[in-house]
């Protein structure tokens, strides 16, 4: 029995860290947001290390690794809050690896096309959202589509959970962009109207799911980690009536609370991936846990990392609020914690 | 990551089963009471025999004498929860004071009583806490002066479970007045039947008197029953403190009280629906278990890191302060999932589970508090695992 990373998973989540550590500044974060060749600098970075390959099967050109490994890189995302092609790849992948368009994936990989998911409507849609299939034609609409930019076609699933790819070419496509509280990632929402339908069979939706959920509870230990990191740092630099704060129990105390939140759901994620990693049948529930328990754990250091920072905290100064952010559209997408947990509670039959 | 078990270790755990359930007829029931009652002292002899208590320590003291294989211990551990046969006795005298010995202790103390404490013959308690120095262990004042060849002790202590049925104590008292804090402590042990000692039970919250006071009159203990030397005690309490934290909190305990929540849910209803399928108390069911499984899975990092001979570090420093807290947090949601039924204690028709839901809500706050309060663990986690400094001492 071991339960710890191996010598390559270290290796390889400090070299995405160290990467990241050099292209992605908080000063190129903020560059980012409104600079698309600033943004497209980490994203190339990333590609260049094979985070692009990394999950596909190695007879499809890729490096054939699990997604324990993704998501420590995608950890390292969230720690500089980051953002590629990542959870998108990942996601299609899973999708279609085992499916009638199998061969896409060597495209994937060798980039020849880029695949944006709009998925965010098969675990939950809201009002107004959703794809209806009428006559093979598709109509409706999906929000919050990931990784659109850049893309060349899209995953979209109909209300009856059949997945198309769409050309995003195409003149029945819409895209326009969503504004949300998050600027290092952006989302989409995409019309169609009277676009042709075109089907993949044997598509995997429940494993591309499962796969993005697990990747955004591993962004969220990322954003938590990094968040707690700098509380600290700053507890020991900033000094009130003659002392460094960081002295005082009142703060100590509310940085062991966020250590001791966050060195167990570490180890939540870990067993998470390698469940999905070794088709263990359990993987379904300690997804929807580990996904929500991140959600919360995350929510509660994103606010109290920012309150041991004091006033300086909320300023755009120190850029705390980039993290902030990120975590609150984390516990969102793809299923909020109650929606997960609920999930969780139906697949345990608890009869 | 590997979370399978090599074939040696599958064979060990089989045999463990195996064992265990040829042996269920001879173990010894709840209503089998007392600490030394008979069945309970021959099913501990038949444990340490056959290495499945007391593995680990030397046949010359007693023990199985087994070499350290964390993973054996854990199997073991696990055989217990599965068959639901009662483990190994696991008194503070096993748990804290034989590990104690082995390090520090003289040949003749390790003789003396290593193996009636293992075989459950000699009960011990831990006399540690005063009613004015609980978190400030170290400003403890009960005192031991010297006399010819004897320590005259006198003094209190409190929160000292089973001081009723001990045979012996583990003791820590100021020998040297004049020292700093730290330096001028012993660790003692004697009877408990040495004249001019008077224990007190101490009622607590769930109405049992699980505690006592124990008051020191001029009690005459030899010089020879110090462990390790003079002034030593604190290192020596500290090495014990280690054993105790280690046993409050483990997340397996933890798995098993999540798993009869889950129990009471199916079973309890309200206006005819099980609480199970009620979705706000399932949401917060749900809430528990994810973190119910971080615990376990920490546990097994911890346990990895172990076996590697590494420090755990913070995964390992947390563990007291969480452990605590769920289980707290389950006790609670058990009694509210049974709402006012769940408010019934003592006896009466309609109680479930003999009241003992309300009994672990009350005495698990005891554990919060107790063995280092959560206070208290906060500072240690910062302190050692964060590398934030102590609070400055007060200008005198």
């Amino acid at each position: 029995m071991e339960f710890a990373l191996s010598e390559d998973q270290r290796l390889l989540q400090d070299s995405v860290v160290r990467v990241l550590g050099d292209v992605a500044s908080l000063d190129n974060i903020r560059l980012a947001v409104d600079d698309v060749s600033k943004a497209e600098t980490i994203e190339v970075a990333l590609e260049s290390l094979g985070v692009m390959q990394l999950i596909a099967p190695e007879d499809q050109g890729g490096l054939g690794l699990g997604l324990l490994d993704a998501s420590l890189v995608q950890q390292a995302h969230g720690n500089f809050v980051a953002s590629s092609r990542m959870l998108s790849t990942v996601m299609a992948i899973e999708m279609l690896k085992n499916s009638q368009k199998a061969s896409l994936v060597s495209d994937i990989v060798n980039g020849k096309i880029r695949i944006a998911i709009g998925l965010s409507e098969s675990t939950g849609a809201r009002r107004d959202a959703g794809i209806y299939n009428i006559f093979g034609e598709l109509n409706g609409k999906t929000l919050f589509s990931f990784d659109v930019v850049g893309a060349t076609h899209i995953l979209i699933a109909d209300n009856d959970k059949n997945v198309h790819l769409i050309d995003l070419s195409s003149n029945y496509v819409s895209v326009s962009e969503l504004d949300t509280i998050d600027r290092t990632r952006k989302f989409h929402e995409i019309v169609l109207a009277s676009c042709p339908e075109n089907p993949i069979e044997d598509t995997n939706l429940n494993g591309a799911i499962l796969a993005g959920r697990l990747l955004f509870a591993a962004d969220s230990l990322g954003v938590c980690e990094t968040m707690l990191n700098r509380a600290v740092e700053y507890s020991l630099e900033r000094k009130q009536f003659n002392r460094i704060i960081g002295s005082f129990q009142a703060v100590k105390h509310l940085c062991a609370e966020m250590v001791a939140k966050l060195e167990p759901a570490r180890a939540l994620v870990w067993q998470a991936a390698h469940a999905v990693d070794t088709d263990s049948e359990d993987s379904d529930v300690l997804v929807c846990l580990a996904k929500s328990h991140l959600s919360e754990v995350g929510t509660f250091i994103a606010r109290t990392a920012i309150e041991v920072h004091g006033g300086m905290g909320f300023t755009d100064l120190l850029g705390l609020h980039y993290w902030f952010k990120r975590m609150g559209v984390n516990r969102q997408l793809l299923g909020s914690p109650e929606i997960l947990r609920e999930e969780a509670a139906k697949l345990q039959n608890w009869n | 990551m590997d979370l399978d078990l090599k074939p040696e270790y599958k064979d060990f755990r089989d045999k463990v089963l195996h064992l265990l359930e040829e042996a269920r007829p001879s173990a010894p029931s709840m209503a089998d009471k007392g600490l030394k009652h008979p069945k309970r002292l021959e099913w501990q002899k038949w444990l340490i025999e056959n290495g499945l208590a007391a593995r680990t320590i030397p046949e010359e003291y007693g023990g199985y004498g087994a070499t350290p294989d964390l993973l054996k211990s854990r199997i073991i551990a696990e055989a217990f929860a599965k068959t639901k046969l009662p483990g190994p006795l696991a008194n503070q005298g096993i748990s804290m004071l034989v590990p104690t010995l082995l390090e520090l202790g003289t040949e003749e103390q390790k003789q003396s009583y290593i193996k009636p404490t293992l075989y459950g013959e000699m009960v011990w308690c831990q006399g540690y806490s005063e009613p004015g120095s609980g978190s400030d262990l170290a400003s403890l004042s009960t005192s031991a002066e010297i006399d010819g060849d004897d320590y005259v002790i006198n003094g209190q202590k409190i929160w000292t479970s089973t001081a009723r049925q001990a045979d012996m104590i583990f003791c820590l008292v100021r020998t040297e007045k004049y020292a700093p804090k730290h330096k001028g402590i012993s660790y003692l042990l004697f009877s408990m039947e040495s004249p001019g000692i008077e224990i007190r039970p101490l009622v607590d919250m769930t109405g049992e008197a699980n505690f006592n006071e124990v008051f020191f009159t001029d009690v005459r203990v030899p010089r020879s029953s110090v462990v390790s030397g003079p002034g030593d005690g604190w290192k020596v309490a500290n090495a014990t403190l280690t054993h105790e934290r280690g046993m409050l909190g483990d997340p397996n305990a933890t798995k098993a009280r999540f798993l009869a929540v889950v129990d009471i849910m199916k079973e309890e209803t309200i206006d005819g629906q099980r609480l199970i399928d009620n979705p706000v108390f399932r949401d917060r069911l749900v809430s528990l278990q994810a973190r119910v499984y971080a615990m376990q899975a920490n546990g097994m990092r911890i346990t990895t890191c172990m076996l590697k001979k590494e420090s755990p570090g913070i995964a390992g420093l947390i563990v007291k302060l969480v452990g605590c807290e769920l289980n707290h947090e389950l006790a609670r949601l058990a009694i509210d999932a049974m709402g006012e039924i769940g408010v019934l204690y003592g006896k009466g028709k309609y109680l479930r589970d003999f009241g003992e839901w309300q009994a672990k809500y009350m005495y698990d706050l005891g554990l919060i508090i107790g063995g280092g309060t959560a206070q208290i663990q906060k500072n240690i986690i910062s302190e050692r695992g964060l590398g934030m400094p102590r609070e400055p001492k007060p200008a005198v």
